[in-house]
């Protein structure tokens, strides 16, 4: 081979079609990992118990009497929903991206033909059918419970609720490696990772329903991304947004995770030529 | 030959900007407030080139600069001046067809999913290489059979030695069959015997598919029993691009001659021929002047009760560190006579 002049480099669309071909080896292998990694797993999984703790409070709360459209059952579906999005919707990824970015494991990943980011996203969406099969005594209280709300028995609710589940995942994931990239550029991209963490158990809906915030934290909640990475489908699902609200919130959502992910890999992008491969 | 070069380095430069501070929490904290940074040169003005199936040894002492050289050859690293070629393209732009070209082995790092058997891995590389089926089959059939590793892929990666996962790492880092191999201390840690499997199996690789091999070991024997050509760099810089056997004529012009003897000589009477660097009853080796070999021998032959007689070029290991020895010396001396 000789020098002669490089010849085009394949466009985004031969990129996907790549990736397209690759994705169902790639998610088999990350399940077989998962399986691997099982008691792991299940032990993350069951850290992941503060929505029931919060149901505690709140149920012990509303005995007396409503707290604003929450009764003792709204509550129930309300904290089971926000167990099962959470579940299905988080992953680890920033912590993986920091540690392979500082420890120079990452070359690996950029020796290979494919975009990391790609790579990340099939290890991270491959744990959701071990995480949903786990979660599946949850709904089925949830379905039980609430059954007369779930999702106002409306199928574009339905549709709306899945979309914003999807939404919901890209969102985080892109957030995740917009800060795990981070460290690319400064030691501590997990402690602005923590302080993120912090803002978003508040105005998520985590902790509490939006609606129990003070009307202030309320609306600023409505307008920043947290809301969108976790109420607003645990809101779809419980019945507590029409059809109207929960097309805008989608809506708002899904520029959200465009915005992200133009963030996140415009911040990969320029601290890929900082990376140093400390340590190997 | 830059024309036709696989990898073209033309004046690379690379330099990392390093947060520096004392030992200590004063220090600690001064430098929240206030941080100091250094600029280290790791590669300077480097130039070479290595033709389409060539083996080349990259060699310098420890922080000379060649993991930072292969890994902006691998494209993980951005040069900061000068430029760099590999095939038909430029490695920090990380085209999918570069990296489908080249691969990058690291002794000390691994890319086999820890958890799971290398055949997994393999299946993983198989999909992200885009390689057909038939075809990635029929490599890892070949790998597999060069280095002897049979049924090692389908047991857990954690269960493998540090031999048998630097196999079956060689084989993940194949699978998609590169041009241009980067193997940095491939060897390493590895057991003599199994040191010398990986060689033959780096030759035969090479061989067979004509592939450009470019290859930093602190063992020796790797090098020599690899690579005909070595490309020394020490704090950054070329110093020696070329023939192997000729960079130990030049930096260790004496030749090693070991005598076998029938019964025990006077060290004095070994004197007399050359340098003595090792003696016993049975056996001594010398180091002798190449342009007095001759005389020696003879003189050797008649006055010792001679049973077997070898000339060897030093050891490479002797070699380097006479080299690398030298510099630093003459680096010190600059240094004093400035300061």
């Amino acid at each position: 081979m000789s020098l002669d002049a490089v010849p085009a480099r394949p466009g985004f669309t031969s990129e996907l079609g790549r990736v397209a071909k690759a994705f169902p080896t790639l998610l088999r292998v990350g399940v077989s990992e998962v399986v691997a990694y099982r008691a792991e797993f299940l032990v993350w999984i069951l850290t992941t118990n503060m929505p029931l703790v919060m149901l505690a409070i709140w149920h012990a709360v509303a005995a007396d009497g409503p707290v604003g459209h929450f009764d003792q059952r709204a509550f129930t579906t309300y904290y089971l929903g926000v167990l099962a999005v959470r579940l299905l919707t988080s992953n680890w990824v920033v912590w993986q991206l920091s540690m392979e970015i500082r420890d120079g494991t990452l070359s690996a990943k950029l020796l290979r033909p494919i975009h990391p980011i790609y790579a990340l996203a099939a290890d991270h969406l491959s744990a959701v059918p071990m995480r949903a099969l786990v979660i599946s005594p949850a709904v089925a209280i949830l379905a039980y419970v609430g059954w007369d709300r779930l999702l106002r028995h409306d199928g574009a609710l339905a549709l709306v609720f899945v979309a914003s589940l999807v939404g919901a995942w890209l969102l985080i994931f892109f957030t995740m490696i917009l800060m795990g990239a981070l460290a690319f550029f400064v030691e501590s991209a997990l402690g602005i990772f923590e302080l993120w963490l912090g803002v978003h158990a508040i105005l998520s809906g985590y902790l509490v329903p939006l609606e129990a915030l003070p009307r202030w934290a309320g609306a600023a909640a409505n307008v920043l991304p947290f809301r969108f990475m976790l109420g607003f489908p645990v809101e779809a699902l419980v019945g507590l947004l029409s059809r109207h609200d929960a097309l805008w919130a989608l809506a708002a959502q899904w520029g959200y995770v465009a915005f992200f992910g133009a963030a996140a890999v415009g911040v990969w992008r320029v601290g890929v030529r900082h990376f140093s491969a400390y340590g190997g | 030959m830059s024309e036709n070069a696989m990898i073209d380095v033309r004046t690379l430069s690379k330099t990392y900007r390093v947060h520096k501070r004392a030992p200590g929490l004063g220090a600690a904290l001064r430098s929240v407030l206030r941080r100091k940074y250094e600029v280290v040169k790791a590669v300077e003005e480097l130039s070479f080139q290595i033709a389409d199936g060539e083996r080349v040894g990259f060699l310098g002492p420890n922080g000379a600069g060649k993991t930072t050289t292969l890994k902006v050859l691998a494209g993980l690293l951005h040069p900061t001046s000068g430029s760099v070629r590999v095939g038909s393209y430029v490695p920090h732009e990380r085209d999918p067809r570069f990296l489908q070209l080249i691969t990058l082995v690291m002794g000390q790092k691994q890319q086999l999913l820890w958890d799971l058997p290398p055949s997994e891995t393999y299946a993983m590389n198989r999909a992200i290489y885009d390689i057909p089926r038939a075809q990635a089959d029929e490599t890892v059939r070949t790998l597999v059979e060069l280095l002897e590793i049979g049924d090692l892929v389908n047991k857990p990666t954690r269960q493998l030695s540090l031999g048998e996962r630097m196999k079956c790492e060689l084989v993940a880092a194949l699978l998609h069959r590169p041009r241009v191999l980067f193997l940095d201390e491939p060897t390493i840690g590895l057991d003599v015997s199994m040191q010398a499997k990986m060689r033959d199996f780096i030759r035969d690789y090479n061989e067979r598919f004509g592939a450009a091999v470019l290859l930093t070991s602190h063992y020796m024997d790797d090098v020599v029993a690899l690579c005909p050509r070595v490309v020394v760099i020490d704090h950054g810089r070329l110093i020696y691009d070329g023939d192997l056997r000729e960079l130990a004529r030049r930096v260790r012009p004496d030749k090693r001659m070991t005598l076998r003897l029938s019964r025990p000589v006077d060290r004095a009477d070994l004197e007399k021929l050359g340098t003595v660097v090792s003696a016993d009853a049975a056996q001594a080796v010398l180091s002798v002047p190449h342009a007095r070999l001759s005389t020696v021998v003879q003189g050797a032959l008649s006055a010792l009760p001679i049973v077997d007689l070898t000339i060897e070029e030093a050891p490479l290991e002797e070699v380097m560190r006479e080299l690398f020895g030298a510099r630093e010396k003459e680096a010190r001396q600059v240094s004093r006579a400035h300061g």
